[in-house]
């Protein structure tokens, strides 16, 4: 992320934000900016009114990760409020709130702790020292309770509304004193969710529900064959429907994927899908009419021959003269797979000459804007400041709502009408045309001395690369360090590592998806790590922990795990328990997994266990409820069908044949918080990648059968 | 003009009969809390209740809604008060919220239907409603403390 010197945000943000960050009123209000906060993380802020109502602004995006509740519960922890007292707001990519609008890689909570503390701590600072001058008392007399400065010794009191004048006329401390957490109200705590009663009776608004006045439209055919674009259409039949406005040329961009395709408009979503059904399209498949996945990884297997790009080489393993009988090799594949968000994807936008007004769900809304390190605006093709976005709750992002491709797909439809026009992608739509998580293969080598420890391990992905894909810049004689993410990282101790990737052009757009390559990687590198186990002849956790004789977090957490999922307890006979782990940048979770071997050989999953390591926790419930989650999506990505292609096009379509779990099909679930200080971990993802490893070990523990490839089958193992 | 009752509202609709349910209901009628999912009956997410009985409006044609009594979510309940959608509140069900107005149309049919639902009852009666944010074990334990709370306040059918 870059970071701007406090300097350098003055100049880029101009008077207003000049006026925020001096902490100038505004209008009667005093707005408290994170002026303490971190250079680059100018985003939380506090309205105050002279009125005593009070609003702290959101800069996360909510989709479900709870940030609409525990960004500004840090905050007002720290400004003796209460968060039934405030207003919440999402903010919308606005300029004063700075360039880190956006949700994603787990990191809203553990990148921004401390600051958000010191926001709400400085502002308490100031507001204490104005009733102080006000009574001409002695600050240390005074304190801050439910959003009022009280005078101690005579229990004098004023809200903080009453001292807004004077408190946005004092410098905001930049270190403010931060509270002692044993003196947290709120932090740490169990608290009911705000959005949560706007999302049992219909009243949350997400990107798909917003309605404007006027507002037309749009659904837009693609190329079925993914790379293929636009050669030539006949709207004669389409345009023939009541109700059909316009047919129009649209494009698709993402990263270097570029593809036009054709946007029916008219005076409802169901009428524009029967014409889009009637236009006549000719593709062109620019040679991807004969692709198909069943090449395309076969391809992979030969690639995992190539030497690739060295990511770590510690120590010497390619000089080890180790014997043969000491040495254990495997291939692992896992599936391209589908994000699924049950929203599906869609944007309203409206164009008014130079002017663009942009409703929508993102997990980037200051991407999108112009108010960031990227040129997302150019493909809008309007100007930062002509720019209006509205920021809604989002009905799942999982990393496909942190690309704009939907976003600039509906501007480029609406600068074609004078109206507002909706544009909506249908089911089949976001299953077929991508970005999909990317398959990746890895090939793996253990060796063990004569005295029977592990000195060697390597690690080679084979895949495509995220970063080329988004980047057309991005030089691929380069590691993509996304591609082999957490593998070069892990806390074993092994005095030879060697990690390594080896490239694989792929046209289709690929994208984040919950917990990025971990999500694949930790299933290979924690399975096999499960194989040298049984080739040393030692129980799984104990052949992890004899990897682990400095103190370390993982090591902490494995022992934790080995209490709480009452390891050494046997089970019996047709039973059988796994472990695994993950660290990554998003933050560390192990996971227990059991099960049971029905007498038909199908594979019951009963109970998983997840202890997650978070150093420290805003709302403990919620986070079991993302790591609860993170387990069902994995499961999914565990044992349902991935993505194919064949002749050019996704084989899958709807639920149907891309199924996702359901209510019956998921395991017990206890998940362990720890929360001791130390680093500040993320929620969102790492709940995910360590859920499959954990799953295919306990099969082996219970049958003997290894399993190197996702998906996997559990009616037949 | 097709004539609909929702939520005991009755509503004049220019809309062709083959139009499904789901998209008059949000964009004519204009009541956004059911949602699309899918389009073909998987999901769960625009479960509405037609005549008391729990149906996909994505794939109901709204010639066969004419005259019916149509339940949307914005019409479960006047106070967001129904025991399931307390429940859902007390246990903080969702996450991002999407499939949750289906999840919640469906669990009130079954509470009706059936007032002490088991684990499995709730297996069987919610395994159209797909969530993606994965909340299924809260969804079953909001079910059984919605159980309850359904006969604390009807004590005569307990």
């Amino acid at each position: 992320m870059q970071q701007l010197s406090r300097r350098k945000f003055i100049r880029n943000v101009g008077g207003t934000g000049i006026a925020l960050w001096m902490g100038i009123s505004v209008r009667g209000n005093v707005i408290i900016s994170s002026s303490v906060a971190a250079s680059g993380n100018f985003t939380p802020f506090i309205l105050v009114e002279s009125d005593g109502a009070i609003t702290i602004f959101n800069t996360k995006p909510e989709m479900g990760q709870g940030t609409f509740q525990s960004i500004p519960a840090i905050i007002a922890e720290e400004f003796e409020v209460s968060l039934d007292q405030v207003t919440i707001k999402n903010t919308n990519g606005e300029k004063p709130f700075g360039n880190r609008q956006r949700a994603g890689g787990s990191s809203s909570i553990r990148t921004n702790y401390t600051d958000l503390r010191k926001v709400g701590a400085s502002a308490k600072e100031v507001f204490i020292q104005s009733a102080a001058a006000k009574w001409q008392v002695d600050i240390s007399s005074c304190y801050a309770e439910n959003g009022k400065v009280i005078h101690r010794p005579t229990n004098r009191t004023y809200g903080y509304g009453d001292l807004v004048a004077d408190a946005s006329r004092l410098e905001l401390p930049k270190e403010p004193k931060l509270k002692d957490p044993k003196d947290f109200k709120i932090i740490g705590k169990m608290a009911r969710r705000p959005d949560v009663p706007l999302k049992t009776n219909g009243s949350a608004q997400f990107g798909i529900d917003v309605q404007v006045p006027g507002m037309l439209y749009a659904t837009v055919a693609r190329s079925p064959v993914i790379g293929g674009t636009l050669k030539s259409f006949d709207a004669a039949e389409a345009m023939k429907i009541p109700g059909v406005v316009k047919v129009v040329e649209v494009e698709r961009i993402m990263g270097r994927y570029h593809s036009v395709g054709v946007a029916v408009i008219a005076n409802s979503y169901w009428t524009a899908m029967k014409a889009r059904k009637a236009l006549k399209i000719e593709w062109d498949n620019k040679g991807y009419g004969d692709f198909n996945t069943v090449a395309y990884e076969k391809h992979l297997h030969e690639l995992a021959q190539e030497e690739g790009l060295i990511d770590k080489n510690i120590g010497s393993v390619d000089s080890l003269k180790l014997p043969p009988e000491n040495i254990v090799e495997a291939f692992y594949e896992t599936p391209m797979v589908a994000h699924h968000t049950l929203e599906p994807m869609n944007c309203v936008a409206q164009v008014r000459g130079d002017q663009v007004e942009i409703w929508t769900s993102t997990q980037v809304p200051s991407t999108i804007t112009g108010n960031g390190d990227n040129d997302v605006h150019k493909y809008i093709g309007f100007q930062p400041d002509n720019i209006k976005l509205h920021s809604t709750f989002i009905g799942g992002g999982l990393g496909r709502r942190l690309n704009v491709d939907y976003v600039i797909e509906a501007v480029g439809i609406a600068k074609q009408v004078s109206q507002p026009v909706k544009v909506l992608w249908s089911r089949e739509d976001t299953t077929e045309l991508g970005p999909y998580r990317p398959m990746t293969f890895s090939k793996l080598q253990g060796g063990f001395s004569a005295a029977g420890e592990l000195v060697s391990f390597q690690h080679k992905v084979i895949s495509p690369s995220f970063q080329e894909a988004m980047n057309p810049a991005f030089d691929i004689n380069k590691v993509d360090g996304t591609m082999v993410e957490g593998i070069g990282e892990q806390a074993y101790e092994i005095p030879n590592l060697k990690t390594s990737y080896v490239r694989a052009e792929f046209h289709v757009p690929v994208a984040a998806w919950r917990s990025v390559t971990s999500s694949t990687l930790a299933f290979c590198h924690e399975g096999f790590m499960d194989e040298l186990a049984y080739k040393a002849k030692k129980d799984p956790m104990d052949f992890r922990l004899g990897l682990l004789s400095r103190p370390s977090d993982l090591k902490r957490v494995l022992l934790k795990m080995k209490e709480f999922s009452k390891w050494d307890e046997p089970l019996p006979k047709n039973r059988g328990r796994g472990v695994a782990q993950w660290e990554f940048f998003a933050g560390l979770c192990v996971h227990v997994v059991e099960i049971t071997v029905r007498p038909d050989h199908s594979i019951k999953v009963d109970k998983v266990f997840a202890v997650i390591d978070l150093g420290e926790v805003v709302n403990p419930d919620n986070v079991k409820n993302q790591v609860e989650g993170a387990i069902v999506m994995a499961l999914g990505a565990a044992v349902k069908p991935g993505i194919t292609l064949k002749d050019g096009k996704c084989m899958q379509h709807n639920f149907y044949d891309n199924p996702l779990i359901r209510i019956q099909e998921v395991p017990e679930i206890e998940v362990l918080i720890l929360a001791e200080g130390g680093k500040v971990k993320g929620v969102g993802e790492p709940g995910l990648p360590a859920f499959a490893p954990a799953l295919a070990n306990a099969i082996f523990a219970a049958t003997g059968t290894r399993i190197r490839k996702m998906p996997f089958d559990l009616k037949q193992v | 003009m097709i004539s609909l009752i929702v939520n005991q509202k009755t509503y004049s609709v220019d809309a062709d009969p083959n139009m499904p349910l789901l998209w008059v209901i949000r964009d004519i009628i204009g009541l956004t809390g059911t949602k699309y999912g899918c389009g073909v009956a998987q999901c769960g997410a625009c479960v509405v209740h037609m005549n008391g009985d729990a149906v996909r409006s994505c794939v109901t044609k709204v010639s066969r809604a004419e005259g019916k009594e149509i339940v949307t979510i914005e019409g479960l309940s006047a106070n967001n008060d129904h025991p399931a959608q307390l429940a859902w509140q007390e246990i903080d069900v969702p996450q991002c919220g999407y499939c949750h107005s289906g999840q919640l149309m469906s669990a009130a049919v079954l509470l009706r239907d059936n007032p002490n639902p088991t684990d499995e009852d709730i297996d069987i009666a919610m395994s159209g409603n797909i969530c993606r944010c994965g909340t299924y074990l809260r969804i079953r334990k909001a079910i059984h403390l919605a159980a309850e709370i359904q006969k604390k306040k009807t004590p005569a059918n307990s």
